[in-house]
């Protein structure tokens, strides 16, 4: 470099510093929540800690999850929160979380802590809400091209749905991996592919993220988006004019989980992150967007949320949807990653 | 410290041509760090497998063996040739309208034409689907076929790399002998025969050049297929796949040496027929006038306001789908999408960030690409040092932004790299757009720099000023306009471009230019149209103050030249 370049780079980089260099400590967490609620959850976790900012890096869960591999060596992140647990169940295997028993963890709905906590080990990750399979139907696309409101996965393989289906891609989407495992629990794995065949046919297209099918329905560029009911319940509420569908043998669902990534510096503000992610108030944030939370007896009904989504969620096995998790997308993406868009 | 040295320059003058050799060191220094390095990582990363280890060409044979990867080789082939040849015929016919006839309102035309640069290559795609998407305006005009694909990928190809071949073709055409059409016209030629012996020979070097450089960009673009290719996957949105999507980055790698391949190429091609070309215009040439012909004129006219149109359609929609509350069920008008809302990519955050850089990149690399290619110009000595920077120096150009981004991953991100600290702050995304965006920096600047007397530094070192001393109170100076171009060049590009950049940028960095695309992929189409028409605003602005600025440098440089003149008569 010139003498010149060198002095100017490092002016320029004393620049980009400056502007984050007055908060006291800063924790680089990687997530796949809906970005649209970024900026909430931050701000409520800083109405209890305002010393700790929060930097988002955040992706559909699929990226998430392939980064924080890939940077397994030289991690990036403190703490992962709002990801799938299959995923971090992933991240687990791997040996990249970092034990940590929330203050108050006891608390929370057996189901949605790791279940090593249950031999005596402090949880590798602790869940925070359940997200849950829908079809994002369109009504008055619907009417207009002839289609009648699927009630069932098998109605969307119909012949006069070709083309006017879009889900997400598996290996981006974590909505659309959860739809790909519970699939294989709910029929198996041979009827489940032979499902997905018949589906492809009708796909226009693979999304990258699991909110986007219900987006593009919601603008009439498709019908039906296979998508989840948090995205389905807030564009209704916005004036969209699709009906939320949860199939009725059943939906497929994942927890979203909070875990601490091994190596990180900031050890001590990224357990003050998780003590609070487990807490009643967190759940109740949760609960303006989930109807199913951790926390037992926060839950309160949801605008345009059915009321027997409990029953319908399947008997979800996250670890064999874990432990099958590259086997299956590499197979889903042999069949069907033509129709993808890209990632 | 500048001060420092020229004291100890003047005491020590041998010591001018040691600071001298210095100077051109870090110039290679810098080239050599922020392109042959990476691009060398990237090559052995695409020769190892996950865990390092060395596996020869196994990546590229699985490539080969991956139906869904090998096919984009031809897709995107199929994509950048096609649009080559519609926007060279475009541009030729546009150029020719304002250059070889007297069409009226050309410098409005002119001023239309230049828009689509400023805009990200995801504002035309994003347009596209609210024009021609299942609920599109103009929907049946595609029949059944649909927009996300090869139609909306060579559409918005068009759009943002026309205006890029018409100032090629319109330099090429306003190089005319008007001796020539003199001659033809005597010997009672017909104008079509004057067109296909004079116009067009005249002209087919800036042809030959204008088409690789559509080419390379068409080829090389990420933004278009990225938002509206729907499955169509092209060799730029492979690599985009593997590293983001499945973080496979020796596959990664794979595609972008197989990427590299026609870019390069197409660079080795240019420069072969550059070297061909011989001066046509000899000193005695006359410039052609056109004189007026009423129906070609108003023919003209026709295709340039056809075309102009159609590029104000595509910005006008941009601005209209950011605008509209729920589209297409509720049409009322609303500035809310510009709040960003905490969405996916920072919002007014990543849109400051990407003035930080592009002021950034827009100071160190006008300052540092001008200081070097004046080094390499100027100096006397170290010819072959200075033939290889010059060829470095060209080499971006070759280099897709996509590759150069990747390539700075595996180069920097290295532990036992030294300059790995730079590693996901603001600095690298300053060094590679710098580099991204070289060459035409370079050129431009060689360019002025062979405009200038080499007695200027011949004066300055008989009267034993030192180099920089000249540097700084004669060249630049009088080089102030090319230093001005170059400086909105890279203040736009950085502001639009997204390929490079999409692997570089960390929490703290993100740019405006990515958040389109997330917010797109997110689904929030009318807040990733909002935050592509504000990239678009945000160059226009600097854009008229730049011309603002040129204009008044230019008057002041005049009245000093008319001062000059009266004050020696």
């Amino acid at each position: 470099m010139s003498l010149l370049t060198r002095a100017l780079l490092s002016s320029a980089v004393a620049l980009a510093f400056s502007s984050s260099a007055i908060a006291a400590t800063e924790l680089t967490v990687y997530t796949a929540i809906e970005s649209d609620d970024l900026q909430k959850y931050a701000e409520r976790f800083n109405e209890a800690y305002p010393d700790i900012e929060i930097n988002w890096v955040r992706d559909s869960t699929g990226v998430i999850t392939a980064r924080l591999l890939a940077e397994k060596d030289n991690p990036q992140a403190d703490v992962v929160w709002g990801l799938a647990a299959t995923s971090l169940l992933v991240l687990e295997k791997e040996g990249m979380l970092s034990r940590y028993a929330p203050k108050g963890v006891e608390a929370l709905d057996p189901k949605f802590v790791d279940p090593a906590s249950r031999d005596g080990q402090d949880p590798a990750w602790v869940g925070t809400d359940a997200w849950v399979a829908s079809i994002c139907y369109n009504t008055i696309e619907g009417e207009r091209q002839g289609l009648s409101i699927p009630t069932s996965w098998e109605d969307l393989t119909r012949p006069e749905f070709k083309g006017h289906v879009i889900m997400p891609n598996p290996n981006s989407s974590g909505t659309g991996y959860l739809d790909v495992a519970s699939w294989m629990q709910l029929w198996g794995e041979d009827e489940a592919w032979g499902y997905m065949d018949r589906l492809h046919d009708n796909i226009a297209r693979y999304t990258h993220s699991g909110s986007a099918p219900c987006n593009l329905a919601a603008s009439g560029e498709a019908v039906a988006g296979v998508s989840f009911a948090f995205r389905g319940a807030r564009l209704k509420s916005q004036g969209a004019p699709i009906e939320i569908v949860f199939p009725e043998d059943g939906v497929g669902w994942d927890m979203e989980a909070a875990a601490i990534i091994k190596g990180g510096e900031n050890r001590e503000a990224a357990e003050t992150l998780m003590d609070w992610a487990v807490s009643r108030e967190a759940n109740e944030l949760y609960n303006e967007g989930y109807a199913v939370v951790a926390y037992p007896g926060v839950a309160q009904p949801i605008e345009n949320y059915p009321a027997n989504i409990t029953e319908l969620m399947i008997d979800a096995d996250f670890s064999w949807a874990a432990n099958n998790r590259e086997r299956l997308l590499e197979e889903w993406q042999r069949r069907y990653d033509g129709k993808s868009d890209s990632q | 410290m500048i001060a420092r040295l020229s004291a100890f320059g003047s005491q020590h003058f041998s010591s001018e041509t040691l600071l001298r050799l210095i100077a051109l060191l870090a110039a290679l220094g810098l080239l050599v760090i922020g392109l042959l390095f990476p691009l060398f990582s990237m090559l052995i990363k695409s020769l190892q497998d996950r865990s390092g280890d060395f596996v020869g060409l196994a990546n590229f044979a699985k490539y080969i063996h991956t139906p869904a990867l090998v096919g984009s080789i031809a897709n995107s082939l199929f994509v950048a040739l096609t649009s080559t040849a519609i926007v060279v015929g475009l541009a030729f016919l546009c150029a020719y309208g304002i250059t070889r006839t007297c069409m009226s309102g050309k410098r409005v035309f002119r001023m239309i034409s230049l828009l689509p640069i400023l805009a990200p290559s995801l504002l035309p795609a994003i347009s596209l689907v609210y024009l021609f998407g299942n609920q599109g305006w103009f929907r049946g005009v595609l029949m059944d076929e649909s927009i996300y694909g090869p139609i909306g990928i060579i559409i918005g190809m068009c759009f943002w790399i026309f205006p890029h071949a018409l100032m090629i073709l319109t330099t090429a055409l306003s190089n005319s002998d008007a001796r020539l059409y003199e001659a033809a016209e005597a010997l009672g030629t017909p104008k079509w025969r004057s067109f296909l012996t004079i116009t067009l020979p005249g002209a087919r070097y800036g042809l030959i050049s204008c088409a690789f450089v559509v080419f390379t960009l068409a080829i090389t673009d990420f933004g278009v297929p990225k938002i509206i290719g729907g499955q169509f996957s092209v060799l730029a949105t492979d690599i985009y796949s593997q590293v983001v999507g499945q973080q496979n980055f020796q596959m990664g790698a794979v595609v972008s040496v197989i990427l590299l391949l026609p870019a390069l190429a197409s660079f080795v091609v240019d420069r072969w027929i550059q070297r061909r070309q011989v001066a046509q215009l000899s000193a005695r040439a006359v410039p052609w006038q056109p004189t007026p012909s009423p129906l070609r004129d108003r023919c003209f006219t026709f295709i340039c306001y056809t075309i102009g149109a159609a590029i104000l359609l595509i910005i006008g929609t941009a601005i209209y789908a950011s605008l509209v509350q729920f589209w297409p069920y509720n049409l009322s008008l609303t500035f809310k999408h510009y709040t960003f809302e905490a969405l996916a990519g920072g919002g007014w955050a990543a849109w400051f960030n990407s003035l930080t850089l592009a002021f950034s990149v827009a100071l160190i690399g006008t300052l540092v690409i001008f200081f070097n290619a004046w080094l390499i110009e100027k100096s006397e000595g170290y010819r072959s040092l200075r033939q290889g920077l010059h060829f470095l120096a060209m080499l971006p150009m070759a280099v897709p932004g996509m590759v150069l981004g990747l390539a700075y991953i595996f180069f920097f991100n290295q532990a036992d790299n030294p300059l790995n600290w730079i590693y996901g702050t603001m600095a690298i995304l300053v060094l590679n757009t710098l580099v991204h965006f070289y060459t035409v920096c370079h050129l431009t600047s060689v360019t002025a720099l062979k405009q200038l007397d080499p007695e200027f530094e011949a004066a300055g070192a008989s009267l034993k000023v030192p180099f920089w001393t000249t540097f700084r109170r004669v060249t630049l100076p009088v080089s102030l306009p090319a230093v001005l171009d170059i400086s909105v060049y890279l203040f736009v590009n950085t502001m639009t471009t997204v390929s490079a950049v999409v692997f570089l940028y960390n929490s703290d960095t993100r740019l405006a230019s990515v958040a389109v695309m997330h917010l797109d992929e997110a689904g929030y189409f009318a807040s990733a149209a909002a935050m592509a028409v504000l990239i678009f605003f945000t160059s226009l602005a600097v854009k008229i103050a730049h011309a603002a600025l040129t204009r008044l440098l230019l008057t002041r440089a005049q009245s000093w030249r008319q001062t000059s003149q009266t004050s020696t008569a």
